[in-house]
This record gives structure tokens, C-alpha cells and sequence, in this order.
């Protein structure tokens, strides 16, 4: 998109490298202190269909810290479709109330019909096991923040690769800058594979791995670890063996080599030991505050606030 | 005695033939013929292309769209249509399957917006050679299944 003015930030499929590089370098301007204010005057709606901790206090300290305003609701119960209303109708009423919204929902395609709805840009903050873009675009971030490019990287990423939104969007977005990738997983949770079929159409090099340790040989530069949930097992023995094998501790990091940076979208229950977090390994709590400069990039370029 | 003609001729209007059979029906479906005019059906045919049996359709007083000839594609790729004009082929139409499928096809995932909040149903062709398209909604691949084809929206 030449510009960002008035667009809707709805899936990763819609963006060019292009887009990518110019929301990381705003971000990092607006991590140095450029563009305060870009969001002055602005109403913002924060519309959360289904509860969120990271991402909506992110997107409302994003508003509140670039002179805006906001409003919406945090869980489904406080909006009018408890009376009935149709989803579209509640979209067609509240885009007239704000200048941006930012909407997250359970049902897969809810953003992309609200932009389709709404005349103002619509922000997807995630559509049930869809996009969830802006984790993506702070994920970018992170990793130009830390390495100082985005290109020729050695990524492992390792969870629930089957159902995270988070990991497809991650692998398609360092497709497009041509990292060398390792997917590491249970068996039952193997990335899906459509999307290793898009990767070799697009001759990215890739190879998949049960455990990190497997990945040893490749000096990975990010391991990008997600929570394995529970709920993906029918016996919670196997999920105890699964998530045991699954724990990224001081003596995980010393196998990958003292270069590797643990990442993790949060929130994490134990596959990231605590005695990791004072490392210089660690950089996920980095990348969950990354959210506030991100969120305020994208809304300030959708708004016009920043060209 | 046999019959001159197992589907009567028509003077005007589209003639669908090499229908697998017994598929006639779903195309009379996802063209939303079914309170349209008048048309006719043979199911069952011998055919040396279609080991399986042909259907043929014959729609009177109607020349579908290329748009619409092109929907027919997904479930018979291999139909022949003639446009008749005052009793004769004025076009022999070759068909190709569609870059987008709008309304036709229900999108397998009930998880999706096209499911459960009322947003039009919508596929870009993903791959040709697999015959894939992608929902533009939830954005999952599916292959044509014709028990998902349905009337138009």
C-alpha cells in the first residue's frame, strides 16, 4: 500500500515487505520519542468480543500515550449483541463514533467484514485461530530491535505450530525476508502443511525438529517459543510428558549457543524456566512492552497522525 | 419403438452437456434454476468420455453468462456448452474454473464469518492445478467439494 492513510490492517496476506519495513521503522521512531501526539484529537474503539489482557491494554496504552482517546468494551457481555444485534449493525453504529477501531473476536473473518462494514480503518486484533497481524508487526520489531536486520536470520519456532495464529503469521512475515527456519514440535502439533507447501513454493529453506536441542547445529539466532495448551490433549498425562520436553531452561540455552534470543508472545505458564528471564537471552518481556510503540505506529499511519 | 430423442432440442437458450452423472441437479442448484423457466434434464447417458455416465441439461430462453458457465466448471470441468440460437449453435463456449466464487460455495470451516455472522460468501482461486480456493474471510484452503456448492446467496 503506497500509503497507510484511511487502510484497514486486517491479515499479514494483504502486506508487502514494503508495509512491514515502514511499521518497524515508525515503531523505532516512535520508541525514540519522534511523533508524540500522533494521535491527538483522535477517538480510538476498542472493541474486544472476547476477553484479552496483552493486547487491549497495549492498544489502550498505545491511544493514552499518543495524546487520544479511547472507548469500547472488554468482554462480549457489555455489548449490544447480548440484545440481539447483528455483529455487522453494531460495526455500522460505532464507526461513526471514532476515528480507528480496533476489534478482536472468536469467529474467523469478523475483522475483515467489519472493515467491509465500517468506513473508518478497522485494526484486527486478532480473529478466533486466524490473524492476528499487530503480534506479528511488534514480533518484527523486536527482532530488527535486537539484531539490526531482518533479513538472513536463523529462526526456531516451537509449541502448538498446528493451531497458533501467532506462528503462521511469524513464519509467513520471515518468509518475505527469507529466514532460514526450524519448526519444532510434537508430532500431534506439527505446523500445518499448507504452509510448509507455501514455503517451498516460495524456496525458503526450512526443516523440522522434535525438540530444540535437535536445532543445536544451526546457531539460531531467535528461538520464538509458544505456550502448548492443554486443552489440544485428551489425557493429561500426555500433555505432562509433552509440555516436560517442551521447557526452555539455562541448560537449554547453553545447548543452542549463548547467541540465541528466547522470544514468546506470552502469556507463558512453564515453558520458559523463570531462572531464564534474568538472562541476556531473554528478550519477551522486551517484546511484550514492543506492543505500546508498535500499536501507536499503526494508528498513528491509519490515521494520518503519522505519513 | 425408440425415441427420436431422449432430451428434445431447443429453439433458444443453453445446452449443457458431459454433466458426470448424476451432478445435473447440483448444477441446476448453484445456477439457481430452480424457479427460473423452463429446463430440461437427461441423466445417465453412455459416454466415451465420462466412464461414470453423462447428464445433459438444457436450459430454454436463457444464454447464461460466461460467469455463470464458468461456475459450472467446478463440479464438471469437462462440460461442453452451446449457446443455441433460433434452432442452431450460434456458440460453443469453452468453460474454465472461476478466479473467484462468490455465493456458491458454503465455506467448510463453521468457525468462519460466512458461518456465523452473515458475511458473504467468498473464494479467490488459490491453486489451479489443485483446484484450491482460498476463504477470503477465514482465509482457509479448501478443495471444491460439490456437497458445498449450494444456490447462489
Amino acid at each position: 500500500m503506497s500509503s497507510f492513510k484511511d487502510q484497514d490492517m486486517i491479515s499479514l496476506r494483504d502486506m508487502t515487505i514494503d508495509d512491514l519495513w515502514t511499521i518497524v521503522t515508525k515503531a523505532q521512531e516512535v520508541k525514540a520519542g519522534k511523533h508524540r501526539g500522533c494521535l491527538r484529537d483522535k477517538t480510538i474503539a476498542s472493541l474486544f468480543f472476547e476477553p484479552s489482557t496483552r493486547t487491549r491494554l497495549s492498544f489502550e496504552s498505545a491511544v493514552v500515550k499518543s495524546g487520544g482517546s479511547v472507548f469500547g468494551f472488554a468482554d462480549p457481555g457489555s455489548s449490544s449483541q447480548k440484545k440481539g444485534e447483528s455483529f455487522s449493525d453494531s460495526i455500522r453504529t460505532v464507526t461513526g463514533y471514532c476515528d480507528a477501531m480496533v476489534i478482536r473476536h472468536p469467529v474467523e473473518g469478523a475483522a475483515r467484514l467489519a472493515s467491509e462494514v465500517a468506513t473508518v480503518p478497522v485494526i484486527n486484533a486478532g480473529d478466533g485461530a486466524n490473524q492476528h497481524p499487530t503480534q506479528t508487526f511488534l514480533d518484527l520489531f523486536t527482532i530488527h530491535e535486537e539484531f539490526g536486520r531482518l533479513k538472513d536470520l536463523k529462526i526456531g519456532i516451537m509449541g502448538d505450530l498446528k493451531y497458533g495464529r501467532t506462528v503462521h503469521s511469524l513464519t509467513h512475515a520471515m518468509a518475505l525476508f527469507g529466514a532460514e527456519m526450524v519448526f519444532i514440535s510434537p508430532p500431534s502439533l506439527k505446523m500445518p502443511q499448507t504452509i510448509l507447501s507455501e514455503l517451498t513454493d516460495k524456496g525458503i529453506s526450512y526443516r523440522t525438529a522434535n525438540t530444540p536441542e535437535d536445532a543445536a547445529d544451526m546457531n539460531l539466532d531467535v528461538l520464538y517459543v509458544t505456550r502448548i495448551q492443554k486443552e489440544r490433549f485428551g489425557d493429561p498425562q500426555e500433555y505432562k510428558n509433552v509440555a516436560h520436553g517442551y521447557r526452555i531452561d539455562k541448560n537449554t540455552i547453553s545447548v543452542l549457543g549463548e547467541q540465541v534470543r528466547i522470544m514468546h508472545p506470552l502469556p507463558r505458564v512453564d515453558e520458559i524456566s523463570e531462572e531464564v528471564d534474568k538472562t541476556p537471552n531473554a528478550i519477551y518481556f522486551t517484546q511484550a512492552h514492543n506492543g505500546v510503540p508498535t500499536r501507536q505506529a499503526l494508528l498513528g499511519l491509519v490515521t494520518g497522525g503519522i505519513s | 419403438m425408440e425415441r427420436a430423442y431422449k432430451v428434445y432440442a431447443i429453439n433458444n437458450g443453453t445446452v449443457i452437456d458431459h454433466i458426470p452423472t448424476p451432478l445435473a441437479l447440483k448444477v441446476v442448484e448453484i445456477l439457481g434454476l430452480g424457479n427460473e423457466g423452463i429446463f430440461t434434464i437427461g441423466v445417465g447417458f453412455l459416454s466415451k468420455r465420462l466412464p461414470g455416465g453423462k447428464d445433459i441439461l438444457k436450459i430454454e430462453n436463457r444464454i447464461l453468462l460466461e460467469s455463470e458457465t464458468d461456475t459450472i466448471a467446478l463440479i464438471a470441468p469437462d462440460a461442453t456448452i452451446n449457446i443455441i440460437k433460433d434452432g442452431s449453435v450460434s456458440e460453443k463456449r469453452i468453460i474454465s474454473i472461476p478466479k473467484s466464487i462468490y455465493g456458491v460455495m458454503q465455506c467448510p470451516n463453521p468457525n468462519c464469518a460466512t458461518n456465523k455472522l452473515g458475511a458473504h460468501r467468498h473464494f479467490k482461486l488459490e491453486d489451479k492445478e489443485d483446484m484450491t480456493y482460498r476463504c477470503q474471510y477465514c482465509e482457509r484452503v479448501t478443495e471444491i467439494i460439490p456437497g458445498n456448492l449450494t444456490a447462489p446467496e
